[in-house]
């Protein structure tokens, strides 16, 4: 990795000098995030999300630590024990509603920071190992997300457990004995809440692992950027630290600040009032709904009202959700064209936001009840989402006539040099 | 020195040293160890005994008039007891079975005799909701019998799949009736 021109770190004083030959930690990080990591001068804002994401997996995993010294993972004082950290524990209020509200955020950053590799088409060569990684690590907050919201124990809690388990009944022959080997029983219970307990603890540190898979393979080609062009020359680049550190460190306020104010002032925005009822295994609340960073996969689940090709409603659906992500596996091979940023492909810059467009059609067809408009409009919308993947993208390349782009990331910066050199 | 000549003109006779045996036969053995530890693991998320032990109930159906249902657990999973109407039994019978999705009569989905009892799981099919139905003044669907409003599957009177994306009628359990106003569940 990293480029000849890169800092070297020089250990200040004989203490690190000592450490250095010992275990090279320090040199570690400065080669990673620190100056010795050549960044392109030309990345935006959009690039902050990364950062942003990995803070705000470490505020999950501090409030999460502390939430489980009071919290208890039995269904007959499970909820009572999340109201009495709401109620009597010294400032439990504001570590669960940082937890509860900080677990949305997560997913705010971390869907801008898909999208903004989706935009400047991060996910291709040499960067394919990065984006699945990423895959994999969405694909680890979403079980992560759902066995936390599960532990409350509230009427959503319990009723999105036997939802959510339920897809895994929609296999063939196994489906249904699946179904209560996860469980541990015929429905949640004491069993489930314990061992989502036991997991929703572990899974954090796994996408941990998986971030420094991540990033490691981020510092072999080194960061994209908003151009697309690789960096030739050390022109195009500056030390991460104190650069990006810096823009990093603003980046992290602003996003601090969104933060606290929707803990402190809007708390139950993101949340579901019916969580807030105890877990009742005879009474399903009237309107199932999941967190809405789960939205639009859930419109693709109920899109399929009907059995068609031999294969029932319930399986395709649970098929389609699933296929819906596994298609970002694919993605890298699934784009022929080797431009990678949007902003020279006028024919994928259009597709892209309509695709946006599409995601949040979806994302309101998820919330509303299982009733027209929104079951055709849910089915419109699914169909839309398959094609962007499975037509469109392919395609776009045999259509598309790319804008000129610049030489160097030096050129995008500072415009072409006044004596035309190559 | 003259067994290892001996050897290596053996490996040149059937091409399998005897390291080759080895390594295959200790990687072997590891893999059968590891496989043996794997099982417990995934043994002991199944259902623990003390769940299992709750796999029957015994229910008094006597103050069920024709026209109501009850709500009951079994195995903590909702039970629907409902008492049809002649009605409603002949509603049930009146479908031909090519037009539903999962056929049965409703005398497959009753004991003989006690055709007017239909005990079935309250558990959509589809995933797992329990619906509406059971209890007087609720949605009992476009066919009579119970409506799911998790994501819209209607049952008809005799809880069979009629409209939406369950796959299959509702469950009925194992049960038998122990005398005229007790059942068996389980």
């Amino acid at each position: 990795m990293s480029f000849p021109w890169a800092q070297q770190y020089a250990p200040q004083n004989g203490l690190m000098k000592w450490v250095d030959e010992r275990l090279p930690l320090p040199r570690l990080v400065y080669n990673a995030i620190g100056a010795g990591y050549p960044v392109p001068r030309n990345i935006n804002y959009w690039w902050n999300f990364g950062v942003l994401a990995g803070v705000a997996l470490v505020i999950q995993l501090i409030t999460g630590i502390v939430l489980a010294m009071h919290y208890s993972a039995n269904t007959l004082v499970a909820f009572n024990s999340v109201e009495h950290i709401m109620r009597d524990v010294n400032a439990g209020w504001f570590l669960r509603y940082a937890h509860m509200n900080g677990a949305s955020f997560f997913f705010i950053v971390v869907y801008i920071h898909i999208f903004r590799g989706l935009y400047f088409g991060s996910y291709k060569a040499p960067r394919e190992m990065i984006w699945l990684l990423g895959v994999v690590i969405f694909l680890l907050m979403m079980a992560t997300a759902f066995m936390g919201y599960v532990l409350v124990w509230g009427q959503m809690s319990f009723w999105g457990a036997q939802v959510i388990t339920g897809f895994f009944s929609a296999i063939p022959l196994v489906g249904e004995p699946l179904r209560v080997w996860l469980l541990g029983g015929f429905v949640p219970d004491q069993a489930t809440l314990n061992r989502f307990f036991s997991l929703h603890y572990l899974l954090p540190f796994v996408i941990f692992g998986v971030i420094i898979l991540h990033v490691w393979a981020l510092h072999i080609p080194g960061s994209s950027n908003p151009t697309g062009v690789e960096i030739k020359s050390e022109s195009d680049t500056v030390p991460f630290h104190p650069y990006f550190t810096a823009k990093d460190g603003f980046g992290l306020c602003v996003f601090l600040l969104a933060f606290v104010a929707v803990t402190f002032f809007f708390p139950n925005m993101m949340g579901h009032p019916d969580n807030y009822i105890p877990a009742n295994g005879l009474s399903t609340p009237a309107h199932i709904v999941p967190e809405w960073y789960f939205w639009p996969f859930y419109a693709i689940l109920r899109a399929f009202t009907g059995n068609f090709l031999g294969v029932d409603a319930k399986l395709w659906g649970v098929i389609a959700m699933f296929a819906s992500i596994a298609l970002l596996f694919f993605l890298p091979w699934l784009d022929r064209s080797p431009i990678r940023s949007a902003n020279y492909r006028p024919l994928y810059r259009i597709f892209f936001w309509v695709w946006m467009a599409d995601v949040v059609l979806l994302g309101v067809c998820g919330v509303m009840p299982a009733a027209q408009p929104w079951i055709i409009l849910s089915q419109i919308g699914s169909i839309y989402y398959f094609a962007h993947f499975l037509i469109i993208i392919p395609l776009i390349p045999r259509f598309e006539k790319p804008l000129p782009m610049p030489n160097s990331i030096t050129e995008a910066v500072l415009g072409k040099p006044s004596s035309a050199a190559a | 020195m003259a067994t290892d000549t001996a050897l290596a003109e053996a490996v040149v006779e059937d091409g399998v040293r005897r390291r080759d045996f080895i390594h295959l036969a200790a990687v072997s053995w590891a893999g059968v160890g590891a496989v043996a530890v794997v099982v417990p693991l995934v043994y002991q998320m199944n259902p623990s005994a003390d769940v299992l032990a709750l796999s029957t109930t015994e229910v008094d159906i006597g103050a069920i008039a024709p026209g109501q249902a009850i709500k009951t657990s079994w195995r903590k999973q909702p039970i629907f007891i409902r008492n049809l109407t002649p009605t409603e039994i002949a509603a049930a019978n009146a479908v031909p079975q090519s037009e539903l999705r999962d056929p049965q009569s409703l005398a497959q989905r009753t004991k003989t005799g006690k055709e007017n009892w239909l005990i079935t799981l309250g558990v959509c099919t589809h995933l797992g909701c329990v619906p509406l139905g059971a209890s007087e003044g609720e949605n009992r669907g476009d066919y009579g019998g119970y409506f799911c409003p998790c994501h819209g599957s209607h049952y008809d009177t005799a809880a069979r799949i009629r409209k939406g994306p369950a796959p299959r009628n509702l469950d009925v359990p194992p049960y038998e009736f122990t005398s005229d106003t007790a059942v068996l569940i389980g």
